[in-house]
This record gives structure tokens, C-alpha cells and sequence, in this order.
């Protein structure tokens, strides 16, 4: 038993329900009560969807218990099938009914339908949305492709030159409730199509089953998400021999990188690579003096695996920042972002308790949080800027205007969102240095408000969380009044930093001179 | 009884369970803790329901079951003390713990009560415990708070003296309201359940005569006359008519006179009229559809029509105690439709066939009939907003008639439709 006040993923049949509402002609039959149809306005609401998923719930009750609920199944599924007509049925259970064990996916298979069905497993005690999303679209990927396998030869990526066309790629991952997935499609389609590439099928976003099947017309599959993509782009790779791509378009690098690895696959000339350095303004923009103070700002990055690691690539990178934290919920990539942690000389956190990533952003004294809409509140109550990159997210991280994260338009849009919170910390910072000018408008704020840290605060403070040694030590009146010059967004660091070297040295008092010496022996 | 229609409906249904109650319970009660005894399903529920949660740490939390709970590996009545101790560690402050059971717990058959029970002896004189049902098997939306409080009633100790109690989750400022005009109308001895504190639960005994606030609370009420309590018959305080009426009946229960409960409430009502009036033009004539959620549809059609004149195509209710809607089912216009319980599919075709110009119905739903080009109104802001009163008249009705007024704004002739 867990105790969670809040959690990043829902459980797995919402992974499922991601890529049921993601696709067209698709229905899918959930055995579950009926609060389980909150589910719906993930997508109503958040997504602003102005379809109803196509779900149906059974919403047996507790008096159905002690009867036939398998008939109750079989009931929804064959109003289901009348109603909605779907090419393809997908049949599940949520967490609830995996205990009453009435297997609606082969009820479904026993009820003489002509659609291809998908009997959805997915263990709602021990695996998550992702996972759940992961899953569905494979089962599906496999059950409307299972008998194309031993007819088919392997597909070579360079098969495009037999027929004599221009090479053909699918895109996968990309779904509803997906971080930008809308708008990365048309950025990843247009950067393809202007290198000579076709899109076959966009899947699981768009794409109806008819288009799953029409997967194995491509050469290759661009994997676009691994969360939800990587385990349909290997079985696609065993049983047809396809390839993919592992190299997520987000930063000018990756982008670079990416469409390197696309056209190395292909064997096909990549003949307009100095071109490629400008198609995004980031690279300049990063590089005009304005952008100096960028260098070396502290950045904590928190997200899904895809999104934490190109964040981490791209800070360090691309905009000249510090990475002083790194971590993810996704558990599934937890072996990656490590690998990127180590390269960056930081501990990876891994976990699902957002109270933790509180936490340690607390500890790593950031001057910028890139997070998901939970490290964005935490951020708001410590007074550090924030900018969403990942999901979880909120209805405001869906924009009406076009802003994916991926490819140059990606960059670009990645450029505003982050630097643009900085430069309102700067001024929260000018206000702060200013605030005893006679000129100085009492109650002057910047758009972080009341939430920034009061030095007092600090201060005072006895956080028994915070396993500070500080017993015995005292602030003198020119310790603390140092202490309130420094810039609040490091007042933290310099405030712990500064009781650390006095525990070392054994020194009791801390005065404005300590402050100093604490520092240079930091630097 | 006026000539209304009853109908029974089953089969899938569009609707929160019980748990969702605790995003207004726990607000209700600031020392209490909801414990949700569940599955990632049910943390993830009342997340998305609360919205965006702005606090450090909710006062609700969910003790997910996992894989070795399930299989025996783990007792999983150790496993909660487990949760619980190390909660009360972390929140010193909670004094009232509530265990809530759900969907995955009542199906395995998880005894919260011993599980209450040992807990309420080991930590004796610092946090009570107890124990109620919110799972979407049992209970709709709103019912969970009536399970909520039956679970406090045993806590509630008895007294013969003279009180009225407010039953059912207030808005702080409406029940300071309430308190006032009652005790204008010399009514002093007015309590509220739930109450503000957790730990302030009111006294009861068969001189306590209770007031609903609320229509959602058929098994408060029976446990609230088991202990003796008079059940004082009134329509809902939902607009001027329900209000009045309930003060009316109040006033009956105390003796007080009808003449005396008029001079009182006049002046409000009067304010109140005019306060309609620019709403009431909007809503005149409009034809509304309630989807079933909040049980409060039965009173809200009978304000809409009798005072926003407002016309009712179906009244869709999760379910009907006729016994306590009884002064609310008089009230409505004769053959009003009212549907209890729900097919969610058979409903919609309904709605589209009707044509209707506002559907009261959930979050799921309400995106979805705006792009089919029906205006709506979420229900879950019925359970958020100060609505009960006759100072909240215009409010209430407020919040039917802004989407009729915005979808007039977007659909003058500036504005391209599709």
C-alpha cells in the first residue's frame, strides 16, 4: 500500500483510453463503475475535446455483484458495436472490475463480431497510464498486423529506391493528453517533407485502424515518443524488419541529429546540412549579447523521460544554463535519465511523489524550475520562475496558437517559454535591489507576488525537514544583513552554503565577513 | 402531488462517484483527513475533479492497493495502520481521520470499520477514526457526503435541549446568512452539520429539529431519527420559493408565526426580485434538460421554472427518495418528466432530438454538446458555489444564464459560427 496525495500518471486503463481517443473508428468497451467516467474530461476539459472519448463504461453496480455481470458485458459491448459501428473494438477492465475476473475481452471475442479485437490486459495494480498507453497501442499495432507477418519479406529501408519514389516514414507515438503532440506532428511532417521524406501514417493521433494496417507500406517508423511508441516500433522491427529512429527531435542538436539518423537509414543524401544551423532562431538568439546573462543559471528539470532528457541536452547545450537537478516519474526510462544525470554530474531522481521533487528543488536552490503543472505550483511557493515542459499538464498548457517542442519552430518556442519567466526573475531582482530607493513604490511587485521568500523567513525557518546542522550557529546582524543582499533567487544556496563552511570551520557566529569567506571557498 | 411523470433508466451511466464529495468535505471541515482505501483510479479521480490543486499538501489522500495487497503477500489492514501511522506523523494536526472506502475495497472486502475501531483505541484522545463508503458501486456523487455524516452521527452526543440543525455542507458565508435571519425570526439556538471543526460536532436528542440543506442525505436523515431527531418537512433553500418555504417550515416547527416569518424575510425577497429580473429575461421561455449528477436537479428545475420561467423538456436524477423530495415534487409544474438513474446514450439522443437551449450535465459531457451547438452548465458548480438563500437567488440563476447570454455575445452577427 501506497500513500499518494497526488500522482503524476493515472492508472493504465487511461493510457488506454489515450489512444482510443487519440484514433478514428475505434471503440472501446471498459468494464468499470461508474465514477470511472471522470476519465472523460481529461479530454473534454483539459484537451478542450469536442468529441466524447469513445468509451463505454458498464458501470456495474454493487447488486450486479451477486449476479451476472458477465451478462452485463456482454450487453454494453453489443450496444456498443450497434451504435458506434467501429472498425476495431477494444475491450478492457479497470482496476475494479480485474478483481471480479468476468475476462470481457473474450466475452467480446465469443459474440460471432466480424471487427479484429483487441483484449486489453492491463494490470491496473502495478502499471501506470503510460505503460497503459504503451501497451493498448501494440496490442492493436499487433492484432491488425498479426496476419501480414509471415506473408511479408522484410522491408528494407531502402526499398523506396526499387519502387522508385521518394522514401515513405511512419510517425508514432503522438496521442491526446501528450505534451504538444498536436502541433510537434505538423513541425516533425513539414522538416520531412522539405528533405524529400513522406509521412505514410501519422499514428496513434488521426490515424484510424485502416491506416494501422497500411504501417508496413513505410520503410522506416520515426519513433516520436518512446513512452508510448518504443514497444510497437520493436515488434514492427522483429516482424517486419522495419527500423526506427531513436533520436527525439527537441533542440537544434537533436533536430540536427535526428534528421541525420533519418536520412543515414534511408541512404539518402543529406545535401542541405549547413542550411540546417539556420532554420531556427535559437542558435542566434542564444548567442546575441542580450543572452548573456543566461550563462550558467541554475535549472531544475523534472518531466517525463522524452521531454526531462532533451530539457537537460538543450539547458546545458544550447542555452549555456547549469543543470542542478534532473529527474522523472517515468519509471520505464529511469535508465536513461540517469545516464544523462551522470553525464551532467547530478543525482537523477526517480520518483513518483511530488512532495520529494519539492524537496530536492528546494535543496538545488534553482533559478529556473522546468517541470510538469505539479512543479510549476511548487515552484509558484518558492518563488522560483517555472516553465511546463511535460506532462502532467493543465488546460493552460494547451495553447490555442501553434507552439510545438519539437523541430526549429520547437526550439524557437522553447527559447520564449523559458527565457521569458527569467527575465521576469530579473526583474523581480531589480525590484529587489531597488526597494530602499526613496523612489521605490511600497508594495511594488513583479508577477511572482507574494510567493517569493522573505530573507526573514528564511531565517527563522526551522524546517525539520531540512537536515541542516545548525545548531549552535547564530546570524549577527551584518551576517543577515548580507544575507538579504544576495539576489533572493540564491538567498537559499548562499544561506545553507554559508552554515556549512561555518560547521566546518567551527565557527559559532556568522557575520557579513563568513558570508565572504563562505563564498570564496565555494567558488 | 402535482401530475409528474416518474421514469426508471439503466444503463451506462456519465457520473462522479461518492469520493468526489471529499473536494468540498475536506474544505468543510479544515482538521479533518479523507484516507481514500483505493486504486491509482481513485487518486487520479478526485485530482482531476479538485482541478489544479494550488495547496503544498491536500488534506485527502488515497492509500493505493497494489499487486501484493491483493495477493495476500501483505495483510492489507497492517499495510493501512502502516499509511495511517506514518500520516499522523507527518499531519500532528488532523483530528478527525475518515477511512473511505472504494470500489477496489468494498469488492475485496476490506473491513474498514475493525480497521476504524483499532485505530480509534490506540490513538485515543488524539485522532478519532471514522469510516465510510464513497465507491462509485454504491454511491453517486453527492451521496458520498450523506455517507459522510451518517458516519459521524454515532460520534454526536445526545441532548434534550431545544435546537435547529442545519444538515448538509454550507457555504460558510450562506450559513452565517442563515444564522442571522433565523435569529431575527428568534431562532437562536442554530447549528450546522457538518460543522466548521471536526471535533465541534452539535449535540442531538429528540428536541432537535433537523433542516436539510441539502436533498442528497436520505441515510443522514434516517440515522438522524433513529437518535430521536424531528425531520421538520420543507423544499429545498434553493431560490426565493424554496428558501421562503423552508423558512416557513422552520418558523412551524418553532411556533413562530407565518406573519412574523414575512416581516422578516420581505424585504429580501423584494431585493431578491429584483435582483432576478435581468436574469429572469434571459431564461424565459429557454427550454432546459437536466442530465442526472448532483441529486440537486429536482430543485433547481423547480426554481428555473416557477421563478426564471424557464420550461423543463426532462429532469434527470441519479436518484429519487420520493419521501424527502416530496414538498420539492409538489412544487413542479404537472407533467414535468423526471428520469431516475441513467443511459447515458439514449439520454443524449433525447437531448438532440429536443432541441433544448441549455443541458445542465457534467464536465465529460459539456465540451462535447457546446461543438454539437448546445449551450450547458457544468452541475459540479452547484456543489462549489454559494447558491442556497434567498440573497443567493440571482446567483444561482447566474450561473444558467451566463452561457445563454455568452452564446448570444458569439453568435451576434461579429462573429463567424460553424
Amino acid at each position: 500500500m501506497e500513500l499518494t496525495l497526488w500522482t503524476y500518471e493515472g492508472p493504465p486503463h487511461v493510457g488506454a483510453m489515450r489512444i482510443a481517443s487519440s484514433m478514428k473508428d475505434i471503440h472501446y468497451v471498459l468494464h468499470a463503475p461508474q465514477g470511472d467516467t471522470y476519465a472523460d474530461l481529461l479530454f473534454t476539459m483539459i484537451e478542450r475535446r469536442g468529441q466524447r472519448p469513445p468509451v463505454t463504461y458498464t458501470t456495474f453496480q454493487a447488486r450486479d455483484l451477486g449476479g451476472d455481470t458477465a451478462e452485463l458485458v456482454k450487453k454494453n459491448i453489443k450496444e456498443a458495436v450497434e451504435r458506434f459501428k467501429p472498425k476495431t473494438l477494444l475491450v478492457g477492465e479497470s482496476c475494479t472490475a480485474e478483481l471480479i475476473q468476468d475476462q470481457p475481452g473474450a466475452l467480446a471475442k465469443g459474440m460471432g463480431f466480424d471487427m479484429p479485437i483487441v483484449n486489453l490486459e492491463l494490470p491496473a495494480y502495478s502499471k501506470k497510464e503510460n505503460w497503459g498507453a504503451s501497451e493498448t497501442f501494440y496490442q492493436l499495432t499487433r492484432t491488425l498486423l498479426k496476419e501480414k507477418v509471415s506473408s511479408s519479406e522484410k522491408i528494407s529501408p531502402l526499398r523506396w529506391k526499387e519502387l522508385g519514389r521518394r522514401p515513405k516514414v511512419n510517425i508514432l507515438g503522438p496521442s491526446l493528453l501528450g505534451f504538444r503532440c498536436r502541433d510537434d506532428v505538423i513541425e516533425i511532417q513539414r522538416i520531412l517533407s522539405e528533405q524529400g521524406i513522406d509521412t505514410n501514417v501519422v499514428a496513434p493521433l488521426g490515424a484510424s485502424p485502416d491506416d494501422i494496417e497500411r504501417l508496413i507500406d513505410a520503410e522506416i517508423n520515426i519513433c516520436l515518443y518512446q513512452e508510448i511508441a518504443e514497444a510497437s516500433c520493436e515488434w514492427l522491427k522483429r516482424n517486419f524488419g522495419m527500423e526506427y529512429t531513436n533520436t527525439i527531435p527537441i533542440g537544434i542538436k537533436n533536430t540536427i541529429e535526428f534528421i541525420n539518423e533519418v536520412h543515414n537509414k534511408l541512404d539518402l543524401p543529406l545535401t542541405n546540412k549547413e542550411e540546417l544551423e539556420h532554420k531556427s532562431k535559437l542558435p542566434w538568439y542564444s548567442k546575441s549579447v542580450d543572452s548573456n546573462y543566461l550563462t550558467g543559471k541554475r535549472v531544475f528539470i523534472f518531466g517525463d523521460g522524452t521531454h526531462a532528457i532533451a530539457a537537460a541536452k538543450i539547458a546545458k547545450d544550447e542555452l549555456g544554463f547549469e543543470v542542478v537537478g534532473l529527474g522523472t516519474y517515468s519509471r520505464e526510462m529511469a535508465r536513461q535519465v540517469r545516464a544523462t544525470a551522470k553525464e551532467l554530474n547530478v543525482e537523477a531522481l526517480i520518483t513518483n511523489n511530488y512532495l520529494e521533487v519539492e524537496d530536492a528543488m528546494k535543496k538545488a536552490a534553482p533559478e529556473l524550475v522546468l517541470g510538469t503543472q505539479m512543479e510549476r505550483h511548487s515552484a509558484k511557493r518558492l518563488g522560483i520562475p517555472c516553465s511546463v515542459i511535460s506532462t502532467p499538464m493543465h488546460v493552460q498548457d494547451v495553447p490555442a496558437r501553434y507552439s510545438p517542442q519539437m523541430g526549429w519552430e520547437g526550439a524557437n518556442v522553447i527559447f520564449d517559454d523559458w527565457v521569458h519567466p527569467l527575465m521576469m526573475g530579473l526583474e523581480e531582482h531589480l525590484i529587489d535591489m531597488f526597494k530602499h530607493d526613496f523612489e521605490f513604490v511600497d508594495g511594488h511587485q513583479s508577477h511572482l507576488g507574494h510567493t517569493a521568500t522573505e530573507t526573514k523567513d528564511l531565517i527563522n525557518s526551522d524546517d525539520k525537514k531540512d537536515n541542516n546542522p545548525k545548531e549552535g550557529i547564530i546570524w549577527t546582524e551584518s551576517g543577515r544583513a548580507e544575507l538579504t543582499k544576495v539576489p533572493f533567487f540564491v538567498r537559499g544556496k548562499v544561506k545553507t552554503n554559508t552554515e556549512k563552511f561555518a560547521i566546518l570551520r567551527g565557527i559559532l557566529e556568522i557575520s557579513d565577513e563568513t558570508l565572504y569567506d563562505a563564498k570564496a571557498y565555494f567558488n | 402531488m402535482s401530475k409528474v411523470e416518474f421514469n426508471k433508466e439503466a444503463g451506462p451511466r456519465e457520473v462522479f462517484c461518492g469520493l468526489t464529495s471529499i473536494v468540498w468535505l475536506h474544505r468543510r471541515m479544515p482538521d479533518a483527513f479523507f484516507l481514500v482505501v483505493g486504486s491509482r483510479t481513485c487518486a487520479h479521480l478526485i485530482q482531476s475533479a479538485a482541478g489544479v490543486m494550488i495547496f503544498a499538501e491536500p488534506r485527502f489522500g488515497t492509500a493505493i492497493l497494489e499487486e501484493k495487497d491483493l495477493a495476500g503477500l501483505a495483510d492489507a489492514h497492517e499495510e493501512l495502520d502502516r499509511v495511517v501511522n506514518d500520516l499522523i506523523a507527518r499531519r500532528p494536526e488532523i483530528k478527525t481521520l475518515f477511512l473511505v472506502g472504494s470500489c477496489p475495497s468494498e469488492v475485496i472486502k476490506l473491513d474498514l470499520a475493525t480497521v476504524a475501531e483499532k485505530l480509534n483505541n490506540r490513538f485515543l484522545g488524539q485522532v478519532r477514526f471514522v469510516n465510510y463508503s464513497g465507491s462509485g458501486i454504491e454511491t453517486t456523487f453527492t451521496q458520498g457526503e450523506d455517507g459522510a455524516l451518517k458516519a459521524l452521527i454515532p460520534l454526536m452526543e445526545s441532548s434534550n435541549e431545544e435546537k435547529l440543525l442545519l444538515v448538509g455542507t454550507l457555504a460558510n458565508n450562506v450559513e452565517d446568512r442563515f444564522k442571522k435571519i433565523f435569529g431575527n425570526l428568534g431562532i437562536s439556538n442554530v447549528e450546522s452539520f457538518p460543522p466548521r471543526q471536526s471535533t465541534e460536532l452539535p449535540k442531538i436528542g429528540k428536541n432537535t429539529k433537523v433542516l436539510l440543506t441539502q436533498p442528497y442525505l436520505s441515510e443522514t436523515v434516517r440515522d438522524l431519527k433513529h437518535r430521536g431527531c424531528e425531520i421538520i418537512s420543507a423544499p429545498f433553500p434553493l431560490g426565493i420559493e424554496g428558501s421562503t418555504e423552508w423558512f416557513l417550515a422552520a418558523a412551524k416547527a418553532f411556533k413562530i408565526s407565518e406573519l412574523k416569518v414575512h416581516e422578516i424575510i420581505s424585504p429580501l425577497i423584494n431585493r431578491a426580485k429584483l435582483a432576478l429580473e435581468s436574469h429572469k429575461e434571459i431564461l424565459k421561455g429557454k427550454r432546459l434538460f437536466l442530465l442526472p449528477e448532483s441529486q440537486l436537479e429536482i430543485s433547481l428545475a423547480r426554481f428555473l421554472h416557477n421563478e426564471c420561467e424557464m420550461d423543463l423538456i426532462e429532469v434527470g436524477t441519479p436518484y429519487l427518495n420520493k419521501e424527502l423530495m416530496k414538498e420539492e415534487i409538489n412544487l413542479l409544474p404537472d407533467n414535468t418528466k423526471i428520469v431516475e438513474g441513467q443511459h447515458v446514450e439514449k439520454q443524449l439522443d433525447r437531448v438532440r432530438e429536443s432541441n433544448p437551449d441549455l443541458v445542465v450535465c457534467g464536465m465529460g459531457l459539456a465540451n462535447p454538446l457546446e461543438a454539437e451547438g448546445i449551450s450547458t452548465k457544468w452541475s459540479i458548480e452547484m456543489v462549489f458555489s454559494p447558491i442556497h438563500g434567498i440573497d443567493q437567488a440571482a446567483d444561482l440563476a447566474g450561473l444558467f444564464s451566463k452561457p445563454l447570454k455568452r452564446n448570444q455575445i458569439l453568435t451576434s452577427k461579429t462573429l463567424v459560427t460553424h
